[in-house]
């Protein structure tokens, strides 16, 4: 079973890989214009020590900044879905920021913090993926149908008992849903501020030396190093979602 | 004077809503005695969900006054019990944990041993013994509707409100329903509230029922059911039985403003 949900997967991906061979053989193409997986490898052995430091920076950078929105998300999702008035306030101030495109907005932190290279990652990150968790919570929680709070509300519990025994429980699925595209999103933002800020550090500054140098089989294989680790943060994601609200899953008939 | 354990005393409530205030309840008297069993049946929209919040104390009526156990309702009280038509179950617990929700807020002399030997009984009581460690979503409507009804009544309460707890169910499952419902009640007494739109079911059940007329509601009939503690469906189709419905059925069309057509019926 378990061995199943691995193979398959691996299969896809060995497979994946061939036909890309496959591809760049049969077309003639040149490294620079699409390198192939044999080239990856020696790319990554060459800098295999960067590729260590650089990618725990990326990572850890992603991690507190996909903390620090989740924390301020629920919070945001918790006003907004627990006071009508708050929601009303709060939701079109929300939404024009999500509407801001990230890009326009990593060069001005980049210029208001000059050179605090993790600061100024981590609230990219942040930035950009507090949105759909805010969103999801402020759903889950006022679409709380009556019965529920009744249920416990003629039994004189209190709000905060109501909220923490119905309406936090009942809104993991959405907050979880909302942190798989959380994870993706910070990500993004990490790595677009890595690729801007010179000597950033990260694995968005490899691929960017890597531009500079001309070396396109970097290029990829800091492309294919991102989507590894950005597989690993999904899943990890997926499997604390199984742990708390595996529950939602209907069973399998 | 007999002091009676629910008393409801010419209550009257409105809803604010966006067109002005929206007359609900006007002048409704309701009185149930200890261990009485009262159904409450009316047109729909009349205002009966709102007369269930008002006794559980979740709302204030605007004026009159509602009465537990000698004592004026201001707010929730933890010696009431209530289920809905829509069972809702937490799908996060298991069946037993579902029961067992009402005592982790209820204070009880109850050991946490106790607590579970109860909840057990009780499912074993209304025909869900083996079903403990289930999730809401492996049980039939029926079946959540049973432990619904396992979690109004863990905590003993005095009162218990049912807010048409049987609609959503099929005829076959409701009369089972209705069996278990009499099992429970000579094992677990309580006096309690049946909001329901099935006159066969008010009479099988209740010893009163009550009809409300139509939004803004107010008492408009009482009867007294006389049937014995032990029933039967069969004593549904006794010609007694016939009489009660056919005078309930007339009542209902009075509260829906539709009487001629009964007199019509009558004179064909
Ligand atoms: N919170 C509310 N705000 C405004 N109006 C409401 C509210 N709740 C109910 N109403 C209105 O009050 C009236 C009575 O509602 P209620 O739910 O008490 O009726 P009901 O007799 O239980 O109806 P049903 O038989 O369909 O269950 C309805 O017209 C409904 O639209
Ligand atoms: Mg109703």
């Amino acid at each position: 079973m378990i061995l199943k949900k691995v193979l398959v997967p691996v299969a896809a991906l060995i497979l994946f890989g061939i036909f890309w061979e496959l591809l760049v053989w049969a077309n003639g193409w040149p490294n620079y214009k699409m390198a192939s997986p044999s080239d990856l490898w020696p790319a990554f052995w060459k800098f295999r020590w960067l590729f260590l430091e650089y990618g725990w920076d990326t990572l850890w950078r992603t991690v507190v900044g996909l903390l620090l929105s989740v924390f301020f998300g629920v919070f945001l999702g918790m006003v907004m879905g627990l006071s009508r008035t708050m929601r009303d306030a709060l939701y079109p101030l929300l939404v024009g920021f999500n509407a801001i495109p990230k890009a326009t907005v990593v060069p001005i932190i980049a210029l208001l913090f000059v050179g605090q290279h993790d600061m100024n990652t981590i609230l990219i990150a942040f930035l950009i993926s507090f949105f759909p968790i805010a969103v999801s919570v402020s759903i889950g929680l006022s679409t709380l149908e009556p019965e529920y709070r009744d249920i416990l509300a003629s039994l004189g519990a209190s709000k905060f008992t109501i909220f923490w025994k119905i309406a936090l429980p009942k809104t993991l699925p959405e907050f979880f849903g909302a942190l798989k595209v959380a994870v993706t999103l910070a990500f993004i933002g990490t790595n677009l501020m890595e690729i801007v800020e010179p000597h950033g550090r990260g694995l968005g500054h490899l691929f960017d030396s890597g531009k500079i140098s001309a070396d396109y089989p970097l290029m990829f294989a800091v492309l294919i190093a991102l989507a590894l680790m950005g597989i690993v943060l999904y899943y990890i994601v997926v499997a604390l979602e199984q742990v708390f609200a595996g529950w939602a899953e209907r069973p399998q008939t | 004077m007999i002091q009676s354990l629910i008393s409801i005393k010419s209550v009257r409530h409105a809803y604010k809503t966006a067109s002005g205030p929206l007359p609900v309840l006007d002048g409704l008297d309701i009185d149930v005695p200890e261990g009485g069993f009262v159904a409450v049946v009316g047109p729909s929209g009349c205002g009966k969900s709102t007369l269930t919040r008002l006794l559980a104390g979740l709302m204030k009526p605007d004026e009159g006054e509602v009465w537990l156990h000698g004592e004026r309702v201001t707010g929730p009280k933890s010696t009431v019990g209530m289920a809905f038509q829509n069972p809702v179950l937490l799908e996060w617990r298991t069946i037993l944990q579902n029961v067992m929700l009402p005592l982790e807020i209820v204070s009880t002399k109850m050991s946490r041993r106790e607590q579970e030997e109860r909840a057990r009984h009780l499912l074993a009581l209304v025909g869900l013994e083996g079903f403990e460690g289930k999730r809401p979503s492996e049980l039939s409507g029926g079946m959540r509707q049973r432990a619904s009804l396992c979690r109004a009544i863990v905590h003993k309460p005095e009162v218990l409100i049912l807010d048409e707890p049987f609609g959503a169910l099929d005829a076959f499952t409701r009369e089972d329903l209705w069996q278990t419902m009499h099992r429970v009640k000579s094992e677990e007494p309580f006096t309690g509230v049946l909001i329901t739109h099935d006159l066969r079911e008010s009479i099988f059940l209740a010893d009163q029922v009550v009809v409300l007329s139509g939004r803004p509601a107010r008492t408009q009939y009482v009867m007294d059911v006389h049937l014995g503690a032990e029933r039967d469906i069969e004593d549904l189709y006794t010609p007694d039985s016939a009489e009660a419905l056919r005078v309930l059925r007339h009542q209902i069309r009075v509260a829906q403003g539709r009487a001629e057509d009964t007199e019509q019926e009558a004179a064909e």
